[in-house]
């Protein structure tokens, strides 16, 4: 077992883990975060997308012992003081989920993607998404919604 | 008021977006064990010897089981389709202990504290298999020599279905249409895996589980175990996608609750993506033989389908009935004299096929909208020009086809203008004809598909007349809570289809409250005991129905106590916006001060009782037909066989309209999955019986980069059949959008003599077909 120290979602954790533990078992079924959540075993999907130190990584191919000493964001931890992230309200109101299994993952990759690209062509954000698979939505009200999440973050940022 | 019909933003989606959701994975109960179980890695074989001992002494590890352990009370996976007759329907235990007979077939399992030590047991166990010869090939599985995959041999069942006199219509029929068209085999792939929690406390059981069909999946699983129905819950809490993959009854449910009764304690099961391609049912999987008969002029006179169905290794829950849902459909929006259709289902040595996004419809819409191109070419006409001479007219409904279906309204002329002008139609063939005389390396195709589907499952008598097990109606019950909110507890199981939203539309409009005072509560089968789910495009035309009209009874009920309140007659009361008026006057109630006045009950008429709730049971007098028109442009590198999808235009008709946001997203990612047949996913096995696509790195679902922006639009002519003028959408892009795609890659080809290519169309098979 290896101690590790992690801050998600703003709490320090500090806890024995095996090596080989998932980052995203570690959330999931120690820390009891379980809105992010697992779709494949094999980094294809996205689902369990979170920020790791700031960047979007897949939590499946991410060892909790890498995280030691990192701050972790999943979706659980996005929206301050009762206020939805500008990207999530924006999934929202362009209806880019039905299931909403892929959104979390979804959406934390979305905010890296704006990160990088604040105002992102349509194109742009098709080829930025493209590890993160939905089955419900076709993607065109995704791609809307990081448009208009894009939007609202650099409202909001200025 | 008027929510029905407004884009409103969905309930559903506060919880779903900051991940406080409950999907079955994310239960924890206290002592609860985890599950994995050890799969089959032959594709068919006897199963020698099996020992489980080596992985009880392993760390965390409470129990270790055999098919054998589980052989006296498993009982057998139900089929509930039983086709015809003479039908053979083999046993399916839930855990092999003779025979496998498919690749994945769960042979033991181990019980842990945790997911990682389950796992870890496995290799412990001790299994001897005599391999025998596997059975891949469907028309091979048919002839004699074939190994057989169960005693009784390869086929299932024959089924037929003739109307008309189909000798008559291709005797001396100037042109026969005789085309092969191969439907893949598909992984549905919701995006959360299945995922099974059982547990009991000695007398009730309860099981949550990531189904599509928690009603449903309680009788059977009562059935199969012995478990009383009375004292059985199942739970389907928040369900990610199905698709009609789990639309089922699983090994691993049955087994889960087994596991449970005999350790005393909760247990979870969770399947790894890989576990799930290899198990999870597949779709699709037929070879069609269609032939069609016309007059010189392109009128077609009669229609033969010759179809073979893989069911794959056993038939699970429907899977006889999937090409029986096509087999009404071959002749799609055409009129004709004749139609015969026969399908054989057959057996192999795969994961068994059922229920998938359109579910035979599909398979239908697809040989139909290709034979209709091929009928275009040979005649010599525009293949739109070809469906006009054939299809129904918008003034001609309803119509009975051939088929014996009557659907009950359309307007394909409309649906086709639309989206002809969205598209663009005539100066794309322009754009063509210049790319053909250039000899331009890219080549542009223009695919057409004028489909229609019969969904909304279904007429119960219907069903009963094709030997279906169980009814097609749903159920809703509406309550009036004293402070004037509502709920509404519905027999559909929403995973992803937005029936909170929509269905708190439809009860705010008939009673009269805001859209916010209505709650939905579904899936389980305590609080909403009575329904038949959620598949074939069927909860808003029968499940949104019943809220209609439970609502309506509700408000029925309020009226006469309201007509107490006031002193009147119920017939003096007009209703609108929630108020109950004294007709002429002023004198009013609102429905939330009658819900307090019946709660109070102090003054309530002599004898009545406190009773604002109502139900209501719908059953349809028929089936939902939408329709609509989809036309996709693509551009074929002849060098490298790349094909793009520069334009794709929908205009679909599923008649009145709920909700146009939930509209438009459905029909949005039902195309997507048709494409996704079209051009990218296939299920393969290899020459063992191996499954070769066990990750999303080897099946590919699409992302956002292979598919473009979708032009979506309607036509609205409002379904006869119910009150609410409303189809099914759920399955209709699905249904469209296959044959549009590969329709405009053969388009795009024919000039060089292409006349198919073999789904999914990869670079490499349009590459092939153009040497």
């Amino acid at each position: 077992m290896t101690r590790i120290s992690v801050t998600v979602d703003g709490v320090l954790y500090e806890e024995e883990v095996e090596p080989r533990l998932l980052l995203v078992h570690f959330l999931r079924d120690r820390l009891g975060k379980t809105g992010t959540p697992i779709g494949c075993d094999t980094t294809n999907c996205g689902a369990c997308t979170v920020h790791l130190d700031g960047r979007s990584v897949k939590s499946c191919s991410v060892l909790a012992v890498q995280a030691d000493g990192s701050q972790v964001l999943t979706i659980e931890g996005l929206a301050s003081n009762g206020s939805l992230h500008p990207m999530q309200q924006a999934f929202h109101e362009e209806h880019a989920l039905q299931c909403g299994y892929c959104t979390p993952g979804m959406i934390l990759a979305a905010i890296d993607l704006v990160k990088d690209d604040p105002d992102p062509t349509d194109e742009a954000i098709r080829d930025g998404l493209e590890g993160n698979l939905c089955r419900c939505t076709g993607y065109c009200n995704i791609v809307r919604a990081v448009r208009r999440g894009a939007q609202e973050m650099a409202v909001t940022h200025d | 008021m008027t929510e029905v019909g407004t884009a409103r933003k969905r309930k559903e989606d506060g919880r779903l977006i900051t991940g406080r959701t409950q999907w079955t994975d994310n239960l924890q109960l206290p002592g609860m064990l985890h599950v994995a179980f050890l799969r089959s890695p032959m594709a068919h074989a006897r199963i020698s010897r099996v020992d489980v001992s080596g992985a009880l002494g392993r760390p965390g590890v409470i129990a270790a089981f055999s098919g054998q352990d589980f052989a006296a009370e498993q009982g057998s996976l139900p089929c509930a389709w039983p086709v015809t007759e003479d039908i053979v329907i083999p046993d399916h235990p839930p855990m092999a202990f003779e025979e496998v007979r498919y690749v994945g077939e769960a042979v033991a399992c181990v019980i842990a504290t945790d997911r990682y030590k389950a796992a870890d047991a496995l290799e412990a166990i001790e299994i001897d298999y005599e391999p025998l010869e596997p059975v891949l090939d469907m028309e091979e599985a048919l002839t004699d020599a074939s190994p057989k995959v169960h005693a009784a041999g390869n086929k299932s069942f024959t089924w037929k279905f003739a109307q008309g006199d189909i000798d008559a219509a291709f005797a001396d029929a100037p042109v026969v249409i005789d085309r092969t068209y191969i439907q893949q085999r598909l992984i549905p792939t919701a995006m959360e895996p299945r995922a099974v929690v059982a547990q009991t406390d000695g007398d009730m059981f309860t099981l949550h589980s990531a189904t599509q069909i928690p009603h449903v999946l309680r009788v059977m699983l009562a059935v199969v175990t012995g478990i009383p129905e009375h004292k059985l819950r199942v739970i389907a809490p928040d369900v990610g996608g199905g698709f009609g993959s789990k639309l089922q009854v699983t090994a691993e449910e049955v087994l889960a609750l087994l596991i449970a009764r005999r350790l005393g304690k909760p247990v979870k099961w969770t399947e790894s993506r890989s576990e799930g391609n290899l198990t999870v049912h597949h779709g699709r999987d037929q070879i069609q033989h269609i032939q069609l008969a016309a007059t010189q002029d392109g009128v077609i006179k009669g229609l033969k389908v010759d179809l073979l169905a893989d069911m794959g290794a056993y038939l699970m829950l429907v899977t006889p009935g999937i090409p029986l849902l096509g087999a009404f459909m071959y002749n799609g929006i055409y009129k004709m004299d004749a139609l015969d259709f026969t399908c054989t289902g057959v057996f192999t040595t795969k994961m068994p096929t059922d229920a998938y996004r359109g579910a035979g419809r599909p398979e239908a819409t697809y040989a139909i909208e290709r034979a209709m191109d091929e009928l275009a070419v040979e005649i010599g006409i525009d293949p739109l020009e070809a469906r006009r001479r054939n299809w129904i007219r918008h003034e001609e409904f309803p119509y009975t086809t051939i088929a014996g279906l009557t659907y009950d309204s359309g307007n394909y002329e409309a649906a086709t203008d639309k989206a002809l002008a969205l598209f663009g139609y005539d100066k794309l063939r322009v754009e063509q004809a210049d790319r053909r005389e250039r000899n331009d390396a890219v080549q542009l195709g223009i695919g057409i598909s004028t489909y229609t589907e019969m969904c909304g499952l279904a007429p119960s008598r219907v069903l009963g007349s094709l030997r279906y097990g169980a009814g097609g109606w749903e159920h809703a019950q509406v309550r009036l809570l004293p402070t004037g909110k509502a709920e509404v507890i519905t027999g559909t199981s929403p995973h992803g289809q937005g029936h909170e939203t929509a269905w708190s539309q439809i009860a705010a409009d008939a009673l009269g409250v805001p859209f916010e005072d209505v709650t939905v509560i579904h899936g389980d089968t305590m609080t909403a005991p009575k329904g038949m789910d959620t598949y074939g495009s069927r909860s808003l035309v029968v499940g949104g129905v019943a809220v209609r009209k439970a609502s309506e009874r509700l408000v029925d009920k309020a009226r006469q106590l309201a007509a107490h309140m006031m002193e009147c007659s119920p017939d003096d009361l007009d209703f609108a916006n929630g108020a109950f008026t004294v007709k002429g006057t002023e004198t009013a109630k609102t429905i939330q001060e009658v819900a307090f006045a019946g709660f109070a009950s102090h003054n309530l008429p002599d004898g009545a009782e406190y009773d604002l709730d109502a139900s209501a049971t719908i059953d349809p007098e028929n089936f939902s037909y939408p329709h609509g028109t989809h036309l996709c442009a693509v551009e074929v590198d002849t060098e490298t066989g790349f094909v793009k999808i520069r334009s794709y235009v929908a205009v679909d008709d599923v008649g009145h309209v709920i909700n146009p946001l939930i509209v438009e997203g459905q029909v949005h990612g039902g195309i997507a999955q048709g494409i996704a047949q079209a051009l990218y996913e296939e299920a393969v096995y290899d020459a063992e019986g191996n499954l070769l696509t066990t990750t999303m790195a080897d099946y590919l679902l699409p992302s956002a980069a292979d598919l473009p922006d979708f032009v979506t639009d309607r036509t609205e002519t409002p379904a006869t059949s119910n009150p609410l003028g409303v189809k099914g959408v759920g399955e209709a892009g699905t249904i469209a959008s296959t044959p549009a795609v590969v329709n405009a890659i053969v388009d795009a080809l024919r000039p060089r003599g292409v006349r198919d290519v073999q789904m999914p169309c990869t670079p490499e098979r349009v590459w092939r077909a153009l040497q």
